[in-house]
């Protein structure tokens, strides 16, 4: 089939228009119920205070939807945009794309950081963000055509929706000549993600040497199952002539000098820091096992002998070497790696051989280790499916080891799962089971509602203890964890538990700074860090970046510097690099950057409150979270927390049962971790329910009325 | 292959190379858009530090838009129509030796024409074929 023969439902023009100072000052929006398109303005107040990517996203999607809206009613939206440092080529992970929707699995606002190159194309073609609403009667495809200025919505043609097939369709069927492949990005979900809940959306770039596609995963909170629920098949954008000022920057040189040190950084550096450019971030594995904090077992330990099977040696060796595997042009760190010529050995694409993005590190700890499974086939078996079911690899890895305990708890026996052995460590049946949660079918029906759904499940008709299943079900606010065991340290179990949309480490990262080096001794610390560092990642998403950059590449001096962590040279090309794209005069340190950030994340808290959700007992984490749950979990690290009983709790553990023991140390960890929360919600001005104040909401200038009335109702 | 040879203890400081490069190139002698720069010498072994590309071609590799390639005579060069701007191959080059201006876009790098060798005064360049 070629495009001309494609069903058009509906045909929009408009002028191409020039990007300035990283923006294109209108949003898209398409609708697919009715097929209306339409170009939306962005306000100055848009960019001051929303900034752009995710800042954007919300901001469109609050106007989109109201306090009822259910993740599965037409007015959801999907809003996707980049930012406006989105699309540079000179600064290492400057090509991403924000994605926000109402979740399936949490039923408030979900926000996933994903690469490849639709977001910067996108707005190369024209727009800072598309917003999609609707639900369409059947399956259409979006397409952005930004040379002719023209978008499309068609019936999409038969054929799988299934991502590694798909996409490759979406550059043969958009690109009317070899040259013009590089030009195309599509957006798609999968099967999987049209009967389970955890549904990812695969962003698409073409790849001249591999003379095929690679996808980045919007991996969290089911948003393409929100994507599929909309019968959107695929969303498609075309763009040729990226350049080194696409973005038309304000001052390109304060851009370039900051650009070309870091890649010299990272030239210099990489080979002897992380190895980024040999293995991604799978690298991580083996100093996770070693520092007790790679999730083996649902989070039961930290780390395993078998670790090594599944490192980042193993990987640098699968890996095809030598490519600039960036997500876009100049990420010279360059992290997305694939496995070349794996040939699947189950279901229905059994035989043929494929590219398997990846794996990278949530990957790898996910549907490995914290499942019990060290072998890298069934790892790179999962990967693949996953991925073109377009279902999210961390959500799955983390709900089959809590599935994987209750069987060999005996909540789940053979019958209820029907005939799936799912003990901890059987490869075979982890895969099975993800094959069920694609078709919809058999237990994988129930296994691909998610973790929150399944205890519901579990208690109601298999008589399951709820507190069991509460304390050992690695999900909060409807998301699973990601995947870094927290249980020492506190300061990262705020980082999981307060994040916005549920546990992704992407707001915080603080198991080195508080456990390891012992940075963070009193509550004090731990709450500035947990106001810093969330606000200060959430900067990179406001403007279409990537946080590796940041700290995963380090100036040879940096730990001479006051604040490591912080990595503060870094912080300041971020604020040359903002400032020469923008031009705004307003910024001139990291702390301004910070305060734009908080802005945006003050927003979110209040849009979840909006929905229900949003105040302290939405911040609840399980217990396996903050400490041991079981007899076996404790004994296995009985020293340690020993040794804390007796020097934190004033508890002696002499003679004592490991109940008891068990006991004396939760009630120590919860009220920690209650402390903590208050500690955490002064410091960032709200209430003791976790709501941002009226002053709050002031000095961030986000005191619109329907804002503070939703904040009135919980004052 | 092609490359220009340098031969620094003969190098007089004059910058009559970094003034023929870039009028041959940018159509103005200016320093600054030369693909051959002429450097005090801070180890002691000569005067003068001659910094110009060896066509070593780590570049090619480092490129994500394949806009770098080897020409069958060996020199390495950049189609300006595919660079995307990044800098990764200025960052990555080994010696230093691709350079930026801000009036381009496009980073530039010596192509071993040999213009620079045919006007200096002292023989401290020669284009010369190597394995
Ligand atoms: S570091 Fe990796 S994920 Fe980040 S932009 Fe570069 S290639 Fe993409
Ligand atoms: S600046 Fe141009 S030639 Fe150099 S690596 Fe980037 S795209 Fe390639």
């Amino acid at each position: 089939m070629n495009r001309a023969e494609l069903k058009v439902l509906a045909e929009f023009d408009y002028e191409l228009g020039q990007v300035e100072k990283g923006y294109t000052g209108r949003t898209l929006y398409v609708n697919v119920s009715d097929n209306t398109i339409e170009s939306r303005p962005v306000t100055p107040e848009m960019k001051e205070i929303f900034v752009g990517g995710k800042g954007f996203g919300l901001w469109r999607l609050w106007h989109g939807v109201t306090s009822d809206t259910k993740w599965n009613d037409p007015e959801n939206e999907i809003v996707i945009s980049s930012g406006p440092l989105g699309g540079t080529t000179t600064y290492p992970g400057s090509g991403k794309s924000l994605v926000v929707s109402i979740s399936p699995t949490t039923h408030s606002v979900m926000d996933s950081n994903v690469g490849g190159h639709f977001g910067p194309l996108l707005k190369f073609a024209g727009w800072d963000a598309i917003e999609l609403q609707g639900k369409a009667q059947n399956d259409v495809i979006v397409y952005v055509d930004g040379m002719q200025g023209k978008v499309f919505i068609y019936e999409a043609p038969e054929g799988t929706a299934d991502t590694h097939e798909l996409a490759e369709r979406m550059v043969e069927l958009f690109a009317d000549s070899e040259a013009e492949k590089v030009g195309i990005s599509s957006v798609t979900a999968g099967s999987g993600a049209e009967h389970a809940l955890i549904g990812c959306l695969n962003f698409s770039l073409y790849d001249e040497r591999r003379q095929g596609i690679r996808v980045k995963q919007a991996g969290r909170g089911g948003i393409g199952t929100v994507f599929r629920d909309k019968k959107i098949k695929a969303l498609v954008v075309k763009y040729l002539g990226v350049k080194g000022n696409s973005n038309h920057p304000a001052d390109k040189s304060r851009i370039d000098r900051v650009g070309i040190k870091m890649h010299k950084e990272i030239h210099d550096n990489d080979p002897v820091q992380c190895r980024m450019r040999h293995r991604g971030t799978s690298y991580l594995v083996q100093i996770m096992s070693d520092y007790d904090l790679l999730p083996t077992h649902n989070f039961k330990y930290g780390g395993h002998p078998e670790a090594r099977r599944i490192n980042g040696d193993v990987w640098e060796a699968r890996f095809r070497q030598g490519l600039p595997d960036g997500c876009w042009y100049g990420c010279t760190l360059s992290c997305s790696h694939t496995v070349e010529g794996y040939t699947v050995r189950t279901g229905p694409y059994k035989g043929r051989v494929v590219r398997v993005d990846g794996p990278e590190y949530e990957t790898i700890a996910g549907v490995g280790s914290n499942c019990g499974i060290f072998d890298p086939e069934t790892i790179l078996e999962i990967n693949f499916y996953c991925d073109t079911y377009g279902l999210d690899t961390i959500s799955f890895g983390t709900l089959t080891a809590f599935v994987m305990e209750c069987y060999e708890a005996g909540i789940l026996d053979q019958e209820k799962t029907g005939g799936l052995d799912l003990r901890f460590g059987n490869g075979d049946a982890a895969i099975e089971l993800l094959h069920q949660i694609a078709r919809g079918e058999g237990f994988g029906r129930i296994a691909g509602q998610g973790i929150r759904r399944m205890k519901q499940i579990f208690v109601e008709e298999y008589g399951a203890d709820p507190q069991f299943l509460q304390d050992i079900g690695m999900e909060a606010k409807g998301l699973e964890y990601s995947e870094y065991v927290s249980k020492e340290s506190l300061a990262q179990q705020g980082g999981y538990g307060l994040a916005n949309k549920g546990p992704q480490h992407d707001e915080a990262w603080l198991i080195f700074m508080d456990m390891v080096n012992n940075q963070l001794p009193t509550f004090a610390d731990k709450a500035e860090a947990l106001h810093y560092f969330p606000m200060w990642r959430t900067w990179f998403g406001l403007c279409g970046l990537c946080k590796l950059p940041w700290n995963d590449i380090i100036p040879e001096d940096n730990a001479l510097t006051e604040e490591p962590a912080k990595v503060p040279e870094h912080v300041q090309n971020y604020v040359e690099y903002f400032v020469g794209v923008t031009g705004r005069q307003d910024v001139k340190r990291g702390e301004d950057l910070v305060r734009m950030s908080e802005a945006v994340y003050n927003f979110q808290r209040v849009f979840n409150l909006r929905l229900g959700f949003g105040t302290r007992q939405h911040d609840a984490i399980p217990y396996r979270s903050m400490g041991p749950v079981t007899a076996e979990e404790y004994e296995s690290r009985a020293e340690r927390y020993d040794q804390q009983l007796r020097e934190l709790v004033g508890f002696d553990p002499t003679g004592k049962s490991t109940a008891e023991k068990l006991a004396a140390l939760r009630e120590y960890r919860q009220a920690q971790y209650e402390r903590l929360m208050d500690a955490v919600y002064e410091r960032r001005g709200w209430t003791a329910n976790g709501v941002p104040t009226l002053e709050t909401l002031r000095r961030l200038r986000i005191d619109f009325p329907e804002v503070v009335a939703v904040v009135q109702q919980h004052l | 292959m092609k490359i220009l040879k340098t031969y620094p203890d003969r190098c007089i400081g004059c910058l009559v190379c970094e003034a023929v490069c870039s009028e041959t190139y940018f159509q103005k002698p200016d320093a600054a858009k030369s693909a051959i720069r002429i450097l005090e010498d801070d180890t002691g072994a000569a005067d003068y530090r001659i910094l110009v590309c060896q066509q070593l071609g780590d570049c090619i590799a480092v490129c994500p838009a394949m806009a770098i390639r080897r020409l069958k005579s060996g020199v390495v060069t950049i189609n300006k129509k595919k660079c995307v701007g990044c800098y990764a191959c200025v960052g990555f080059c080994p010696i230093q030796a691709m350079f930026t201006h801000p009036d381009e876009i496009v980073p530039f790098k010596c192509i071993a024409c040999g213009k620079c060798a045919e006007q200096c005064p002292t023989e401290a360049l020669e284009i010369v074929e190597v394995e």
